[in-house]
């Protein structure tokens, strides 16, 4: 037996089976072109030297040896900063197929290497929790059969749009009109709204390109999609455009990028579709925003007002949050005088068992327009393992019991309740968005599939790459570096928001039509709703089929 | 499917000749359940005078007869009038009939100078009450209780519900009457599933199944307002949105079909009131229904109304002639109720239209939603 020094094996060296994912390259077919090399954003891989014994049996001699030959291969490393995240550039740009990332069978042991210097692992992307959603199952069976025809999903005319803003009751509608009243801002928006992602968080071509595709939504294909910011301000320009219609501009406890938009007020050519004030979101609630220092480029620091390439975190809570009764409400009226009391300024909260008494509170306040609702399940750009995974609170059961609650007040129609979380995690997007309508949502917030859906992005349950946090983005999505966010055509992910919205909007007509429904969208029409799961069909009252 | 029937004339005339309107049409329903609403109310045997409002429905045992009467004397209420059907019960399906009723009373003394608001909300609260009382041990059924109006619910062929309470023989007539032919069989039977449905005055039938009827009644029991309760069948909203319009928000009547089936917004752009339309419509979204249905209504001045779903995916029409028109599911149907029209002026409401007889039935108002909208005062 050799000694132990002899090998040199550290407590956390590790071999190809304990990585999440484990290259396999084939010499023979590779031509050392490096193309895997240069692209990998781990530099997961590298050339590497090798010597190869040939047998050599001369038989008429009968003398047997070895030959040795030298070759160069692809080679994995397998240190935690370069293990393999699965994402598949390598094999994306291989012109020979001489190379693929498998995921690893055997147990993960960088699991428990995550936690290099002390620093417990944060990631972007995703909760990693595989599997049909609770959305998924659920089934559309309020069938319109004989009693009353099904609709033409081709022919029929639909009403698809939602209102964001708060609503009055119809009582106080008509004493408002009569005696000259303030009535409420709303806007009528397609019920997919492209969620908060900051420009910075984006990469510039991405966050550019989304505009763009929304723009074509609006103005040509006559779909009138919005998207919010996030976190991170709005770059000047858009804000001085008539671009900044289709904006929702989000302000969390960071303040980030507000400056420049309190500049550009005066300035701005129309209002913004909405102002959305984050307190939480469903990915890490309780937590604040976070860009981590890799993606604070020159122009974030700018947008943002602050310093280069330093963390961004942003506090929990804001600042001047001492009670909901008075600083939230203080907060979304000075945010609507800001504007004017023309633009919608809605609340964003994390899914919580306390959601219903934050909902309670805004029926009280005359400016709240809405109220927000993220799930578990929801994406980030950065956020530690922990909070990703097992904190906060799934979406469906939250927005069940606060549309409910505010059905028994008769105020279902006066504060919409939009969701976000999860929807579309396994790509039935407008499946899981139509379901969370009926159980009483007025629209929903889709982040993660739209990166998917319209950049390509990696991602995915399995926490194949996920590497959003560090500014490596392989697909340039996520990325400041110019070097790889160029790699991403903006007008490309124009054209594939036009799909993805095109498409989603014929599969709401297919699911709306067979209910018999087309002139409103049918928020809260629980009874055509059905699961074959008895616990899940009580909690959401909806019926238990099978 | 159900097949709808309304008859409205200057003269009094028989319930029967809409039955037979709705004989006429007999191939297009079940004949599973009769509902009836005359306005203008003419008695054989009584000068009735039509500031009484009268009590219908079914006692289904004498102990509730009795409990009735006594509830009412309590409540302060005079009777006037009893009517006693001629009857032939061997035509009933239904066992429990102790005795269908029409009562006509006087408003108690303490109502004597009160408003009409006041007068009518005791009227309602009164029905509801006797209606509570009723659910209690399923002994009683009240359909309405209001000046000038009588309703009768039956399970069975409309025909032979008609022969078994004699309705041919002139006992009632009247210058108003709405007829359905079908029981609720979308969810289960009760007698209070059958149209017309009637809230204050305000009565409609409906010809379809309301597709988007969970989450409308989910806002009208919102409201909290007493009379918005039952929901047997998905078609009751329509008669409550009705109230709502008319008694809640005090809009006019054209304002019921922008509340049911709102214009689009590029339409609204064009309008000339879109601005207030497009509020009106956000306000009322959860009302907005998605048919497929024909809705006929009729109101205490004897206004009757016909409008469409928006993809008007139920048939309706309406014919007659100066003093007398009829509203039918079936052009078969205004032939049996009046032959001697001329059918070319026959009209089918397009999906903008609201149909309205005006209380002199002198011609018929074609109201589109297109046309200016009356605002309320100011606004
Ligand atoms: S899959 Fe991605 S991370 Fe892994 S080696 Fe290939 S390029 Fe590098
Ligand atoms: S492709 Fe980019 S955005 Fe998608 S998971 Fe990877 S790093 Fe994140």
């Amino acid at each position: 037996m050799v000694s132990t020094r002899s090998i040199s094996v550290t407590p956390g060296s590790l071999t190809y089976s304990d990585l999440p994912w484990i290259i396999e390259h084939r010499e023979d077919r590779c031509t050392l072109c490096g193309q895997c090399t240069s692209v990998c954003p781990k530099e997961a891989i590298h050339l590497s030297h090798m010597r190869q014994r040939v047998p050599k049996l001369d038989v008429f001699s009968k003398k047997r040896g070895s030959n040795y030959r030298n070759f160069t291969g692809i080679r994995q490393r397998t240190t935690m900063a370069n293990s393999c995240i699965g994402c598949g550039m390598c094999s994306m740009v291989c012109p020979n197929d001489a190379i693929i990332a498998v995921p690893g069978t055997n147990e993960n042991r960088t699991l428990f290497f995550e936690n290099q210097k002390g620093e417990p692992n944060k990631r972007g992307g995703r909760r990693n929790v595989q599997g049909t959603t609770l959305l998924d199952r659920i089934m559309f069976n309020r069938i319109s059969m004989l009693t009353d025809p099904a609709l033409d999903a081709g022919r029929h005319e639909f009403s698809l749009t939602t209102t964001l803003g708060r609503v009055l009751s119809p009582e106080v509608f008509l004493d408002r009109k009569i005696n000259g009243g303030w009535i409420p801002p709303t806007r009528e928006i397609f019920p997919f709204v492209i969620g908060s992602m900051s420009f910075g968080a984006l990469s510039p071509n991405m966050w550019l390109g989304l505009l763009q595709g929304v723009a074509y939504c609006n103005e040509v294909l006559g779909i009138p999609v919005v998207m919010c910011t996030g976190e991170g301000g709005c770059p000047p320009w858009v804000l001085r455009s008539p671009y900044l219609k289709y904006i929702i501009l989000q302000i969390a406890s960071g303040y980030f990028g507000w400056d420049e938009i309190i500049r550009a007020i005066p300035e701005m050519q129309c209002d913004p579709a909405a102002i959305e004030i984050k307190y939480g979101q469903g990915a890490k609630p309780g937590d604040g925003g976070l860009l981590m220092w890799y993606k604070v480029s020159k122009l974030i620091a700018r947008l943002r007002g602050v310093p280069e390439g330093v963390d961004l975190p942003s506090p929990p809570v804001h600042q001047t949050l001492y009670s909901i009764e008075e600083s939230v409400m203080k907060m979304i009226q000075t945010l609507s005088t800001a504007f004017n009391h023309k633009v919608p300024v809605y609340p964003k909260i994390s899914a919580s068992t306390s959601a219903k008494s934050v909902l309670n509170n805004l029926v009280r306040n005359p400016y709240a327009a809405g109220l927000m609702i993220d799930g578990i399940d929801g994406g980030t750009g950065a956020a530690y393992n922990v909070s990703l995974d097992a904190t906060g609170h799934p979406v469906a059961s939250c927005i069940r019991e606060c549309y409910l609650d505010l059905a028994a007040q008769g105020m279902q129609n006066e504060i919409p309740i939009f969701a976000a979380g999860g929807i579309g995690k396994n790509g039935n997007v407008a499946q899981n968005g139509m379901a969370l309508i009926m159980l009483g949502a007025s629209g929903v917030h889709i982040g993660k599939y739209i990166m998917q859906a319209t950049a390509g992005c990696l991602g995915n349950e399995k926490n194949r790459c996920n590497v959003c946090n560090v500014g490596i983005c392989p697909k340039g999505i996520t990325s400041q570096n110019p070097k790889l966010y160029r790699r991403l055509d903006p007008d490309l992910v124009a054209e594939r928001v036009a799909d993805t919205f095109m498409s989603i909007k014929t599969e709401v007509k297919k699911i709306m039509a067979p209910l018999g429904r087309s002139q409103s969208l049918p928020i809260g029409m629980a009874d055509a709703l059905g699961i074959a799961d008895k616990d899940a069909a009580e909690r959401l009252e909806i019926k238990y089929v099978c | 499917m159900c097949r709808l029937a309304l008859k409205t004339s200057n003269e009094t005339f028989s319930p029967y000749e809409v039955l037979t309107a709705m004989e006429a049409m007999k191939e297009g329903y079940d004949g599973s359940g009769l509902g009836l609403l005359l306005r203008g109310i003419e008695f054989e045997d009584f000068k009735y005078n039509p500031r009484f409002p009268i009590l219908s429905g079914i006692a289904h045992t004498e102990k509730a007869w009795q409990h009735l009467s006594s509830y009412m004397e309590d409540r302060g209420y005079e009777l006037k009038y009893d009517h006693r059907y001629h009857m032939g019960p061997n035509l009933i399906e239904a066992e429990d009939r102790f005795r269908y009723f029409l009562r006509a009373y006087r408003m108690p003394e303490r109502f004597r100078d009160k408003g009409t608001e006041e007068r009518e909300e005791e009227m309602m609260k009164t029905r509801l009450a006797l209606r509570k009382i009723g659910e209690e041990n399923n002994d009683l059924t009240i359909f309405s209780f209001w000046p000038d109006v009588v309703m009768i619910k039956e399970v069975g062929w409309p025909m032979q519900i008609g022969d078994a309470l004699c309705l041919h023989d002139g006992q009632i007539k009247s210058r108003v009457c709405m007829a359905q032919g079908r029981q609720n069989t979308n969810y289960g039977i009760n007698l209070y599933a059958c149209h017309p449905f009637f809230i204050q005055g305000i009565a409609t039938m409906t010809n379809g199944e309301n597709t988007a009827f969970v989450p409308i009644k989910e806002w009208l029991l919102g409201k909290k307002f007493p009379g918005y309760i039952g929901y047997h069948s998905d078609s009751e909203v329509f008669a409550h949105i009705l109230h709502y319009t008319l008694k809640q928000l005090k809009l006019p009547l054209e304002a019921y079909k922008h509340i049911i089936t709102p214009l689009s917004t590029t339409e609204l752009e064009k309008h000339p009131q879109g601005d207030f339309l497009k509020g009106l419509r956000d306000v009322c979204r959860r009302l907005i229904i998605d048919g497929p249905n024909a809705v006929i209504g009729t109101l205490p001045d004897e206004t009757c109304l016909l409008v469409m779903d928006q993809k008007k995916l139920r048939p309706a029409i309406v014919g007659g002639h100066e003093g007398t028109w009829a509203i039918a599911s079936e052009i078969c149907g205004v032939d049996a109720m009046i032959p001697d029209r001329d059918p070319t002026l026959d009209f089918q409401p397009m999906r903008e239209h609201t149909v309205i007889v005006p209380p002199d039935r002198k011609e018929l108002t074609i109201w589109s939603q297109h046309d200016p909208f009356p605002l309320p005062q100011a606004a």
